[in-house]
């Protein structure tokens, strides 16, 4: 009986990553901001006090009251309602456009580390043409070629950041694929695709997960950026960039839907941000200052 | 070195050819049709049909693409639908407040960014450094536009201390007047309508190359030739401005030199937001008028720009450090 007492004493939260991620200020911070945002964003219909599409006219642009905590918008919608529904749009477009530009980065950049030679130039070439846009003008340019939907919105911000996931991906392969332990691999008649995805993948899990968190809250950034333009998320629909954008109309009479969905804005990237720092602390510690 | 600039222009025009590609691409593949957007609504069947054999629409894609091509080498990037002008001269039109704002930008970011990274590495874990980091982690975070426009808030609508939009006059013009004239209003004139622009706009830059330089100090402050400096008794400020600022900044000048192009994108949003009579507006303005030749043109010619800025960063990244070889 001696032996369970053994097991019950190696507990997962007993463990010595457990307790490093927990004292690691950064990680911690991080994860409980992204998880009450995700809670506003999963649970949105029982947070928002209101609906979001309701038009009040009586409550035209009307100041943060009780009733409206914090105010109402140009058609008499409630503003905290509209942002607690905006989260959603935000956090899938992160999300998934971060899990898309990772896929085809990583698949891209593995290929041209792994293979060399003509197949590495070609990929890393046109990954060369994409890279020298500006992210934001390339996104715009694909979003007017595509035309505004949510599906294009990620596809496009996609496409925008598969280069520097190639780019990571491929250096990471570049300096694995000379160890021991591929070549062994490779002596013993694996087959590439094997090799690449037991052998190469998972070395280079680290580097590509906090390069993604990381890039979450930029994915929000361009998101809001292409909405305020007009190119994203179309009205009535409510996304924070698009309510920057509407807001900024009356900024001189009723500055808050500017104000909060900034906030908004600032917080969510801001936990994703601290939740990417957090990460790279705990999986590189040699980098932490 | 030679051989490096040689190989480096090879790709520079290679991958332009590409950018050049792309863009073609996303220009046909816009929907709608440019012929019947050129002759508007009321436009005939036959009009249009006219229209697409002059723009040479009708033509096999490869076809267009060489014509394309050929005019673009020929330095014609068409005419606008909307302005009736080439495009070319659109773009020289507005380069110059494009160019005005990214540089004070950037001038603002350098002056406030790297002062404060210094300071915070100098005092590590003090009170400035947290204050100035957390500041800086919000600084990376917040929209461009949003921070515009939480400056219009207070300096234009509260305040009235400063314009919300426009740019009657130029900085560079009002500096250069001013030298002419000694007559402080045109100076504050033209300081006044890109103040706001340009912080916005740099803000974010400010505080990214605020944590740069704190994490680059401070790798650097651990090197054994700082100890050996502070050792013979060399004063602290020497030893942080001669010996330690200097090898920190490299990395800054690379950052600084690769987010050239954030820069650009980031103008797009704060053009917007001031009405700022630069390329970026004038993009958005083409994207919603359907104006396809100048989208293609200043989108061509902003990926052209950030193409040959990087190529210019990384040469000047060279001279900087002589410990980098060229390969």
């Amino acid at each position: 009986m001696d032996f369970t007492t053994n097991t019950t004493k190696n507990k997962w939260y007993r463990s010595r990553n457990f307790y490093r991620a927990i004292h690691n200020k950064r990680l911690t911070m991080g994860t409980i901001l992204v998880f009450v945002i995700l809670i506003f964003a999963v649970f949105a219909p029982l947070i928002a006090p209101e609906e979001i599409f309701s038009i009040d006219f009586k409550s035209r642009l009307a100041h943060p009251s009780a009733e409206h905590i914090l105010g109402c918008d140009d058609f008499g919608r409630d503003l905290f309602s509209r942002i607690v529904y905006g989260s959603r749009v935000s956090l899938i477009v992160g999300l998934i456009s971060q899990l898309v530009a990772m896929t085809m980065g990583t698949a891209l950049g593995m290929v041209a580390g792994y293979y060399g030679n003509i197949i590495d130039n070609i990929i890393m070439r046109i990954m060369d043409v994409f890279f020298s846009f500006p992210s934001l003008l390339l996104a715009i340019a694909l979003m007017t070629a595509f035309g505004t939907n949510l599906s294009n919105i990620i596809l496009a911000i996609g496409i925008v950041y598969t280069p520097q996931f190639a780019r990571i991906v491929r250096g990471s392969v570049l300096s694995i694929k000379e160890k021991e332990f591929i070549e062994s691999a490779k002596a013993q008649g694996m087959s590439d695709l094997r090799l690449i995805l037991k052998h190469l993948f998972p070395n280079i899990m680290g580097p590509i997960v906090i390069y993604a968190t990381m890039g979450i809250g930029d994915a929000i950034l361009t998101e809001a950026g292409l909405s305020f333009l007009g190119l994203g998320i179309q009205p009535p629909t409510p996304s924070w960039g698009g309510m920057l954008s509407n807001g900024k109309n009356f900024i001189s009479v009723a500055p808050f839907e500017v104000i909060f969905a900034g906030i908004a804005i600032v917080l969510t990237v801001l936990a994703f941000n601290t939740l990417g720092d957090g990460i790279r602390d705990y999986l590189d510690p040699k980098q932490n200052q | 070195m030679l051989r490096f600039l040689i190989r480096r222009l090879l790709l520079l025009i290679l991958v332009l050819f590409g950018v050049l590609i792309l863009v073609f691409t996303v220009g046909r593949m816009i929907p709608g049709d440019p012929a019947r957007v050129m002759l508007g609504e009321r436009a005939t069947e036959d009009m249009v049909q006219n229209m697409r054999e002059k723009l040479g629409l009708n033509e096999p894609l490869v076809i267009q693409f060489g014509i394309y091509f050929s005019n673009i080498l020929k330095g014609d990037m068409g005419t606008s639908i909307t302005q009736f002008q080439p495009v070319v001269d659109i773009i020289k039109e507005h380069f110059l407040a494009t160019f005005e704002l990214a540089f004070m930008s950037v001038l603002w970011s350098v002056i406030i960014g790297i002062p404060i990274g210094v300071l915070a590495a100098k005092k590590k874990d003090s009170f400035f450094d947290y204050a100035s980091m957390s500041i800086a982690l919000f600084g990376v975070s917040m929209p461009v536009f949003w921070i515009g426009l939480i400056l219009i808030i207070i300096f234009s609508v509260n305040l009235h201390w400063l314009p919300a939009s426009g740019r009657e006059i130029g900085i560079f013009e009002a500096v250069f007047l001013f030298l002419q004239t000694w007559d402080f209003s045109i100076l504050w004139k033209g300081f006044s309508y890109i103040v706001m622009p340009s912080l916005a706009l740099g803000s974010m830059f400010a505080a990214l190359i605020a944590r740069m330089t704190r994490s680059s100090m401070l790798e650097v402050l651990n090197e054994n030739y700082i100890e050996t400096a502070f050792a013979k008794g060399i004063k602290e400020k020497k030893v942080i401005n001669k010996h330690a600022k200097r090898n920190a900044m490299i990395p800054v000048v690379t950052v600084i030199g690769m987010q050239i192009g954030s820069l650009m994108g980031g103008a797009v949003l704060t053009e917007t937001v001031f009405a700022w009579p630069g390329l970026g507006r004038e993009l958005v303005d083409a994207i919603f008028s359907r104006d396809y030749p100048l989208f293609q043109g200043i989108i061509l010619f902003a990926a052209m720009f950030f193409a040959v800025s990087n190529l210019a960063v990384d040469i000047i990244y060279g001279f900087l450090d002589p410990r980098i070889k060229y390969q």
